[in-house]
């Protein structure tokens, strides 16, 4: 496992031991080291005082070649344990007399190297001039010593300073362990009470602040943020709990409106339906008997002329008129009732040309009326075809109706734009009305003449309105008294 | 003058009465069957049992009112179209409605002509003339399919 992902207490813990480690190691090599060092000299400088002495010793020995003396005096040396050879040269450099009595030939230098002492191969070795006091050399000392006495106490040493290494590592390890504490359960209770916050999403629990250090100031951070968070947290909720009952209430209020809505609807469907059925038996039901009243008048003014005076053909007379024109009344107002169920079709349609239809339609009708038609071109507009055609239709009939007393009759149809929308106008300089009448000219058989004056049945106007209104516009009039009247609708 | 008859389909006796005035003043002197409802065209048309036509010509034109008791003008309408034997007979709807369902049924169920039955009685008698003159006189009647 990489070193980034150890647990902290054990990271700790080896940064201690490792570092008390590293320190005791580099000590104790250097002291070792040291300690070697100064051993080794402090053997050479033993060796050479020996030297020394038994080169003073040995002048005489040497001067009378005195050889069992010789041997005598290095075998002195026997109270050293660790000298392992000694050899006494004469002058010329031959051996003249050894210790140990018995060491073989070749385990000592044949000849005597230079003075001095040094180490060569396991062994401390030196070269001792004999010389007596300011004068000539009498001969040389060899002296081999072993070191292991260097060897033990290093050994020694060693073996020590490995023991109180490991006391001393044992000691930082519990210490470290310890003393971890300290830094490590701060963050171990940080990283618990996030991992809490974080699996159980309770922003209740807080981490408990262990000290004053970073660690704390990071703690009581933390504190604080889940502080906020919860608050936060119980905000929200509560928003959304507000949230889920305001759409359950308007979810509430719209079934209902929605239910009532239907409701409506399929009432309106019935109230169509029956005003369909009713206006059939109206067109059937009603009409038969005017006919039979109309007909059977007329029989009574042929076949009873002789006996029908002028009053009594008069009376029959309007009996028929009047017949008549009930008639009319009732198909006027059926085509009212049929343009309120009507479906309207939008469809973009060319009024102008509509105009142009209607009014040669007129001009065919009655074609000893000469009518000056002024329509202006390309007016377009979106609604339905046949009833827009029906409010063209009554509109400029209506103009070439109220014209007649005109001597220059002129029938205008165009369109003025203005406040963002279009009105299209229908104007003729006829009989106009009286502007205090206006609001009347749209009631259903409202009339302005009567009908000597003009024929009608004053449910034209009723039956544009509505279709106007169900396109969505306003249709309104202007007009004076002998002066004409413009009629403006919009859709 | 075709000298056919003219089968009257018509329930109102006061319109009965009131068309054949129209009829007469038009010098029109065929012969006019009146049959009161739906029911009464047809076993005339087709025999009491609905077997066949009777053993007499069919009428050179039938004018036919739509509302009729028991069998309704459209359904007779079908009924003509329906049968071998009457289906080329020249049939004018006469009627008081100006619906447009009904002048669309009428077509479609293969009416030869609508007519509008007006309030004014001059208007009517003028009606009548053209009538008898075109379906009488002017109109070539379809052949008699012969009977087995």
């Amino acid at each position: 496992m990489a070193l980034r992902d150890w647990p902290i207490k054990q990271k700790l813990t080896a940064m201690l031991v490792l570092l008390s480690g590293l320190i005791l190691l580099l000590t104790s090599v250097a002291l070792a080291g040291y300690q070697y060092w100064s051993l080794r000299q402090a053997t050479r400088d033993a060796l050479s005082v020996r030297a020394r002495i038994l080169a003073a010793n040995s002048t005489a020995v040497l001067a009378f070649s005195n050889e069992a003396d010789a041997r005598e005096l290095l075998s002195a040396l026997r109270a050293d344990p660790h000298i392992v050879a000694a050899v006494l040269y004469d002058k010329g450099g031959h051996v003249f007399a050894a210790y140990p009595a018995d060491v073989a030939r070749d385990a000592v230098p044949a000849a005597p190297g230079p003075d001095g002492y040094r180490f060569d191969g396991g062994l401390l070795i030196g070269f001792q001039p004999v010389e007596e006091a300011g004068s000539q050399r009498l001969g040389t000392l060899y002296l081999a010593s072993d070191l292991k006495a260097i060897d033990d106490t290093v050994r020694l040493s060693g073996v020590i300073g490995l023991a109180v290494m490991a006391v001393a590592l044992l000691a930082a390890y519990l210490l470290s362990t310890i003393l971890q504490g300290t830094i490590a359960q701060p963050i171990l209770a940080l990283a618990e009470t996030a991992k809490a916050v974080s699996t159980r999403q309770d922003y209740s629990v807080r981490a408990p602040q262990l000290g004053a250090d970073e660690l704390g100031v990071l703690t009581d951070a933390f504190n604080q943020m889940l502080g906020r968070i919860q608050d936060q947290d119980r905000a929200m909720r509560e928003n959304a709990v507000q949230l889920e009952q305001r759409v359950a209430d308007r979810t509430l209020e719209l079934q209902e409106r929605n239910e009532s809505l239907r409701r409506n609807a399929a009432e309106l469907l019935a109230a169509n339906a029956e005003l369909d059925a009713f206006a059939y038996s109206v067109s059937h039901d009603l009409r038969a008997p005017l006919r039979s009243i109309d007909g059977f008048s007329q029989m009574l003014l042929e076949d009873y002329t002789a006996q029908l005076d002028e009053a009594g053909q008069d009376s029959l007379k309007r009996v028929r008129a009047a017949t008549q024109r009930m008639g009319i009344l009732i198909d006027d107002l059926l085509k009212l009732a049929r343009v309120t169920r009507a479906e309207i079709r939008a469809e973009v349609v060319d009024l102008s040309d509509m105009a142009r239809d209607i009014a040669a339609e007129l001009q065919r009708a009655t074609p000893e009326r000469l009518v000056e038609f002024a329509i202006t071109p390309h007016l377009q507009a979106r609604g339905d075809p046949r009833l827009l055609r029906v409010v063209l239709d009554n509109l400029l009939r209506n103009s070439w109706k109220y014209t007649t007393k005109q001597p220059r009759p002129r029938v205008e149809f165009g369109a003025i734009d203005g406040n963002g929308e279009r009105a299209f106008m229908v104007r003729d300089n006829g009989a106009g009305f009286d502007m205090k009448y206006a609001d009347k000219l749209f009631g259903v058989f409202q009339r302005l003449h009567s009908a000597a004056e003009f024929e009608g049945t004053g449910v034209g106007l009723a039956t544009v309105r509505r279709i106007i209104n169900r396109h969505g516009g306003r249709i309104w009039a202007e007009g004076a008294v002998d002066q004409g009247a413009t009629f403006y609708f919009t859709l | 003058m075709n000298p056919g008859t003219i089968l009257l389909v018509e329930d109102n006796p006061d319109d009965v009465a009131l068309t054949l005035r129209a009829l007469k003043s038009n010098n029109i002197t065929n012969e006019v069957v009146v049959a009161q409802d739906g029911a009464k065209a047809l076993d005339y048309l087709f025999g009491t049992d609905g077997s066949g036509p009777v053993g007499r010509e069919l009428p050179a034109v039938v004018l036919l009112d739509l509302k009729l008791p028991k069998v309704t003008g459209m359904e007779v309408l079908q009924r003509i179209r329906g049968d071998e034997a009457t289906r080329l007979l020249p049939v004018v709807i006469l009627t008081s409605s100006d619906e447009e369902r009904d002048v669309l049924e009428g077509y479609s169920l293969g009416a030869n002509s609508y007519v509008r039955k007006p309030v004014d009685f001059v208007e009517f008698t003028q009606a009548a003339k053209q009538l008898g003159l075109y379906w009488l006189l002017m109109n070539r009647a379809p052949p008699v399919p012969r009977r087995p």
